[in-house]
């Protein structure tokens, strides 16, 4: 198995932190795992991503250019990412900002109102926890509970009073990607 | 961990106890570790007013025999080559980190590997080598920062470790080896000399023929050098017709690119330096009996190259693909490559 993922979206959505977190979690079952940000001079409200590599085998190159899974949080990601998805792939879709529909008939789409059930858990802020939680929904490459537990390791000690929060966000999602 | 993390983390287990550092993107993260776990380590942090006062700074810690360290990123590297020419003069061991970025000058903050001339050619003035390491995973780059501060106490000489922005932003699964190497005893050290005969550190060789004395001295440590440490990856060395030729983030997509095309059963293999200086020339030699070709991949306009060439004396013809400019090679640009050489 290997996954291939892009998270892409404005600065501040969470974009990095998506990507550490389930590289993370990968990385605690035992699997192989690349992390890759943008670092450029990206600001909040810039355009970000981060490229996580997933798989049972050595990773050779830990580049992405034909993403398996691309998960876009707003609009210019989905225009910039759709066409390079691999045939069978799959697209999560913010759709809380995203209007255009994507044109590609041989990926899966998922899409998510990612605001709205963010808002649900408790914080309309943490939409990338219920992106996160969709995909692996949709694509079983690590156990959801692998993924929760990591978050307080990564997390600093100063926001643990949130991590409650972000497990009813990831968990939104995931039932939400799993239908 | 990203890749500046773990080279920061290694150096401390490997001993350094001073750093010192002037910031800049895509190193920020080495600094910006070091400025805490330095102090839990009981060394010296201290963020610079420049990048000559750090490698200066490092050069006065170094003559104390404190294991020391300064990193930096291409603009910032070109400021210390005087310092890195006044180390090699006065053997002192150092560690200088540059996690390349595109140039010429202030250039932009992506990755590049177009100071490989500067980083094994000298930079600095003078008839001098410094050892050039070149990692390629987060892991490597632990295990060889630790490897580099036992070289630089071995040969009393600055080594520098070689990255690129994609290696230090890169987080990666590492581990920590203990150091278990006892450190090298420094008897040349300025400790203060009460009770001993004073001893003297200086690059400044004004008397008659003495110079060169000294410098031939050199060369022949460089010789050793050159004898002991060559050290590089070979994948298929045997039996491939074409062999790629890549260090750092080029070597781990032109991995990818050799294992694609020998799974459709191309007759393809690769070469990996791990030391540019010395550069493994004898694994090239080796290389030619068999190989028909060689396929040179950079991020810069094409500098290793040449040493490429001057290893198997041109006796086999060597191609060139690079990108410049913050810009990475593709493994599809480097796949069209190879069919373009193979006719």
């Amino acid at each position: 198995m290997t996954e291939e993922i892009i998270f892409a979206g404005f600065g501040g959505q969470g974009i990095m932190f998506m990507g550490k977190a389930i590289a993370y979690a990968a990385m605690n079952e035992g699997k192989r795992v690349t992390w890759i940000p943008s670092y450029g001079a990206e600001v909040r409200g810039g355009t970000a991503y981060s490229m996580v590599i997933i798989s049972d085998e050595a990773i050779a190159s830990p580049l992405i250019k034909d993403p398996t899974i691309c998960v876009a949080m707003n609009g210019p990601s989905l225009r910039k990412y759709e066409a390079k998805i691999k045939t069978n792939g799959l697209l999560v879709v913010n759709k809380s900002i995203i209007d255009i529909e994507p044109e590609r008939k041989d990926i899966e789409i998922l899409n998510i109102p990612v605001t709205e059930l963010a808002s649900e858990a408790g914080d309309h802020r943490i939409g990338n926890m219920v992106a996160l939680g969709a995909l692996l929904g949709k694509r079983k490459i690590i156990a959801l509970e692998s993924l929760i537990n990591g978050l307080k390791d990564i997390v600093s000690s100063a926001y643990h009073n949130l991590l409650p929060v972000n497990e009813k966000a990831i968990r939104k999602g995931f039932e939400h990607g799993s239908r | 961990m990203c890749g500046n993390e773990a080279l920061a983390e290694a150096a401390i287990i490997a001993g350094c106890r001073f750093y010192a550092g002037y910031p800049i993107t895509p190193q920020n993260e080495i600094p910006a570790y070091m400025s805490k776990r330095m102090p839990e380590a009981g060394g010296v942090f201290i963020q610079s007013e420049s990048e000559l006062a750090a490698i200066n700074m490092v050069f006065g810690s170094s003559l104390t025999g404190t294991r020391a360290m300064t990193s930096s990123s291409s603009p910032g590297i070109s400021l210390k080559q005087e310092g890195i020419s006044y180390l090699a003069a006065c053997e002192l061991p150092a560690i200088i980190v540059n996690i390349m970025r595109g140039g010429p000058g202030l250039g932009n903050i992506g990755p590049s590997q177009s100071d490989y001339f500067q980083a094994v050619k000298g930079g600095g003035h003078g008839d001098y080598h410094q050892i050039v390491i070149a990692p390629a995973s987060v892991q490597e780059i632990a295990d060889l920062t630790m490897l580099s501060f036992d070289l630089a106490d071995k040969y009393r000489t600055p080594v520098m470790i070689l990255g690129d922005g994609i290696l230090g932003q890169m987080m990666e699964p590492v581990e920590f080896k203990a150091e278990t190497k006892p450190e090298i005893k420094k008897d040349w050290i300025l400790d203060g000399c009460k009770g001993r005969k004073p001893r003297i550190i200086k690059s400044l060789i004004l008397s008659d023929g003495e110079l060169e004395k000294f410098n031939l001295k050199l060369q022949k440590k460089y010789n050793q050098i050159k004898d002991i440490e060559q050290r590089c990856e070979v994948l298929y060395g045997d039996d491939s017709e074409i062999t790629l030729v890549a260090y750092g983030t080029p070597s781990r997509i032109c991995r990818s690119v050799v294992e694609k095309l020998r799974k459709k059963g191309k007759s393809i293999g690769m070469i990996r330096p791990i030391t540019l200086w010395p550069f493994p020339e004898r694994a090239f030699k080796e290389l030619a009996k068999n190989v028909k070709s060689f396929l040179v991949v950079e991020m810069s306009c094409g500098q290793m190259i040449e040493d490429v060439k001057l290893a198997i004396d041109c006796a086999r013809p060597v191609h060139f693909y690079g990108r410049t400019g913050g810009e990475i090679p593709g493994e599809d640009e480097i796949i069209k490559e190879i069919e373009h050489i193979n006719g």
